[in-house]
């Protein structure tokens, strides 16, 4: 099963690698990575995308508590929250499908943000299913390249008694 | 006040956390640092002859004392040099700060002259590490690397520090306390926990407690003792764990695992209640880890989350320190009354069960024309005091040690278990002596291993270290020819030892004694003669060339499944 876990670390040199080290060194899976500072600049987040059974996702947890510089380490899996991730995709234009790209990226709500006269490039955020499923619709026309992020997640704020999705 | 250097900070530094004894090596990165060390009358340097010796040196101490060992080398390959002992001190949970020398900060990064990452190099081997870039940092990470070294599951720190940084000026002050919010070892079990694993062992028939380093590192044999009697509770411990509880109680069933004895394998395996304390499940212990303790209920007292249900599926956790939540267990029991009464009924069966174990396998060898090193080992228990340590090397010196030496006290037999580094041995030895100098400080190590170390013999003639190095000679890489035995159709590669130095002469040469011992008559005579020498002694018994270590359970197989003989 898919997770994705935010770990909440000092913004230091080092603490990736910290974090690198112990996913390979113990032969975890990372699916995607994103890393930046916080509002804290003091501390950075980190967002994992990692899979394995359950007993696999206890012991990431532990071991990336166990870590020095970590903070705080949580698990999204049964919260409420949003995930995006953004795509930066480079697609075949010739005549005859150019108006068709620009179809797809309008009913995905992606931007086009180069143009040349063989190819569009377009960017899109969404969650994975969304960038997978972009991927597929485009996949036909050619794509020449793309390039995603690893995944930037934030736990719903409870409206009420209810989490509001949007 | 006035501004000191860095160097001097270092050793106020050194001062502030108690710091008596350095085990090092010095080298041009920390140069000042040396200089500094020179004029502190206070810290004793004691010089290696080689890095791994200085760091092996600092575990044994830690071990053998309980405080935090603490090593000096230089960068590069100085540092590079320590990475065994630090991983070494890493697996079997050691506190100790190793100090490195870097290259000038302006250099780091450059391929300067004896640079190396040893922080990138460490960081998986070490609880924690630190390159200090700036001197105003330096107190505060000398502290939190002494504080971090010796709390919760207690580990191996590194600090890395760049020459500028040690001429660098400063006014000196240490921190009064550490603040890290990231860091924030359990101490305390779940009382909630701490009931319920009483009552688990109330309800059952078939008790047995497995007992770890934990323990020991805990301080925590006493009350694990009280506790152990107070419900008549077997118990085995690993190969860390030995000392934690008598070896000469009656409820002893003495290390389990894969050369442990048939009682403690068999109990293991019959139980309806495994207490877990200060132990992780290592794979030497368990053999096939489906069948390991199949019909039991696993209670789990660790104080590092990540060993619990890492290996094998545990019923009862507790996240705590051994001592404390012991305590609490212990508490509880007193509580419990009637109830104790019944189990202590209840158990008699089991025991009985566990007795006849004992007495159809004991730990045996049979006796020949040959010294065996059985012999020497079950002799050196017998003519040496209570208090003295034991070291060990690694292979099969060290599980004939752990099988026929009885260790009635923890603290007293340091072993490499978890790494399983050879060359441990003499330079623990080494770091024991200096923490306890009235103590009789003894290396049962094999021709194999003695080698990877022997240039600390300088060392011990050096600083007087009366340490006795008894030299299991069987002409092999013992452990390795054992299972090329077993499971390689006796194809010895590589493993006889054809040329070996003259150890007589060696021990000799470097300033030492040396006492051959090719007969069984002579073995008494031998270790009484050696222990009675002032200075350190080479001991080089000639033993029988292939014996094995039994009871052996091979790799892989549950471990009722024994080797016999």
């Amino acid at each position: 099963m898919r997770h994705a876990i935010s770990v909440l670390v000092d913004n230091e040199a080092g603490v990736l690698s910290r974090v690198i080290g112990l996913f390979s060194g113990r032969g975890f899976n990372i699916e995607s990575l994103s890393v930046a500072p916080t509002l804290d600049p003091a501390k950075s987040m980190m967002v994992i995308t990692t899979s394995g059974n359950e007993q696999v996702l206890e012991q990431i947890k532990k071991q990336l508590n166990k870590l020095i510089n970590v903070i705080k380490v949580v698990d999204f899996v049964g919260k409420e929250f949003v995930e995006r991730e953004m795509i930066l995709i480079k697609v075949k234009a010739k005549e005859e499908t150019r108006a068709e790209v620009l179809r797809i990226a309008d009913i995905f709500r992606a931007k086009v943000v180069d143009v040349s006269s063989s190819s569009y490039t377009l960017a899109l955020t969404g969650d994975k299913r969304k960038l997978e499923g972009f991927i597929e619709i485009l996949h036909p026309i050619g794509i020449i390249d793309f390039i995603r992020t690893g995944t930037v997640i934030m736990e719903r704020e409870m409206h009420g008694r209810r989490k509001l999705k949007v | 006040m006035k501004k000191i250097s860095g160097a001097n900070a270092f050793i106020e530094a050194l001062r502030c956390e108690g710091v008596k004894h350095v085990f090092g090596y010095p080298g041009g990165a920390v140069l000042d640092i040396f200089d500094a060390i020179m004029d502190a009358e206070d810290i004793e340097f004691i010089l290696s002859r080689h890095e791994q010796g200085a760091v092996h040196a600092a575990d044994g101490y830690a071990r053998a004392s309980g405080k935090v060992g603490v090593c000096l080398v230089t960068s590069g390959p100085g540092a590079t040099n320590t990475v065994t002992g630090i991983a070494t001190a890493y697996m079997d949970s050691i506190p100790m700060v190793v100090f490195t020398g870097q290259v000038p900060t302006h250099l780091i990064g450059n391929d300067a002259f004896q640079e190396a990452d040893i922080v990138g190099i460490t960081r998986p081997c070490t609880k924690h590490n630190y390159l200090v870039k700036n001197i105003s940092d330096l107190a505060r990470v000398v502290k939190e690397a002494f504080y971090i070294a010796r709390t919760g599951r207690s580990g191996p720190v590194l600090v890395d520090l760049p020459k500028d940084v040690m001429k660098d000026t400063i006014f000196f002050k240490y921190p009064d306390n550490v603040v890290m919010d990231s860091y924030c070892p359990t101490y305390k079990g779940h009382p909630g926990q701490i009931k319920r694993i009483v009552n688990l062992i109330l309800k059952s028939r078939k008790p047995v407690i497995y007992a770890g380093g934990g323990v020991v590192h805990a301080n925590a044999s006493k009350v694990l003792v009280d506790f152990a009697r107070s419900m008549n509770l077997p118990v085995t411990t690993t190969l860390m764990g030995l000392g934690a509880f008598p070896s000469d109680d009656p409820l002893s069933l003495g290390m389990l695992g894969m050369h442990g004895t048939y009682a403690a394998n068999m109990a293991v395996t019959h139980t309806d209640c495994l207490v877990a304390i200060g132990s992780r499940f290592d794979d030497r212990v368990t053999g096939k880890i489906d069948e390991f303790a199949p019909k039991a209920k696993i209670i789990h007292i660790d104080i590092d989350p990540t060993s619990i249900s890492k290996n094998v599926k545990v019923d009862l956790p507790v996240v705590g320190d051994s001592r404390m939540v012991l305590q609490g267990m212990l508490s509880q029991v007193k509580d419990a009354g009637d109830e104790v009464k019944v189990l202590l009924k209840g158990i008699k069966p089991w025991l009985k069960r566990i007795d006849a174990w004992k007495k159809e396998q004991p730990l045996r060898y049979s006796k020949g024309k040959a010294i065996k090193p059985q012999y020497v080992v079950e002799m050196i228990d017998r003519l040496t005091p209570d208090d003295t340590i034991i070291s060990t090397e690694v292979g099969q010196n060290q599980m004939w040690t752990a099988q026929f030496y009885k260790f009635n006290e923890p603290r007293l037999f340091l072993t490499s278990g978890g790494l399983g580094t050879m060359g441990y041995g003499f330079p623990a030895a080494i770091g024991a002596q200096v923490a306890f100098p009235g103590r009789t400080v003894i290396d049962i190590a094999g021709d194999g291993s003695i080698q990877m170390n022997i240039q600390e013999l300088a060392t011990v003639v050096q600083y007087r270290l009366p340490v006795k190095v008894m030299i299991l000679n069987n002409g092999y890489l013992g452990m390795v020819r054992q299972w090329q035995a077993l499971f390689y159709n006796k194809r010895y590669s590589h493993t006889s030892l054809e040329i070996s130095p003259d150890y007589i002469k060696l021990a000799e040469a470097y300033g030492a004694e040396g006492i051959r011992v090719t007969e069984p008559s002579e073995v008494e005579g031998a270790i009484k003669q050696a222990l009675a020498i002032e200075g350190p002694v080479f001991v080089d018994f000639i033993v029988e060339s292939e014996e094995d270590v039994y009871p052996m359970v091979p790799a892989g197989a549950p471990i009722n499944n024994m080797l016999l003989v």
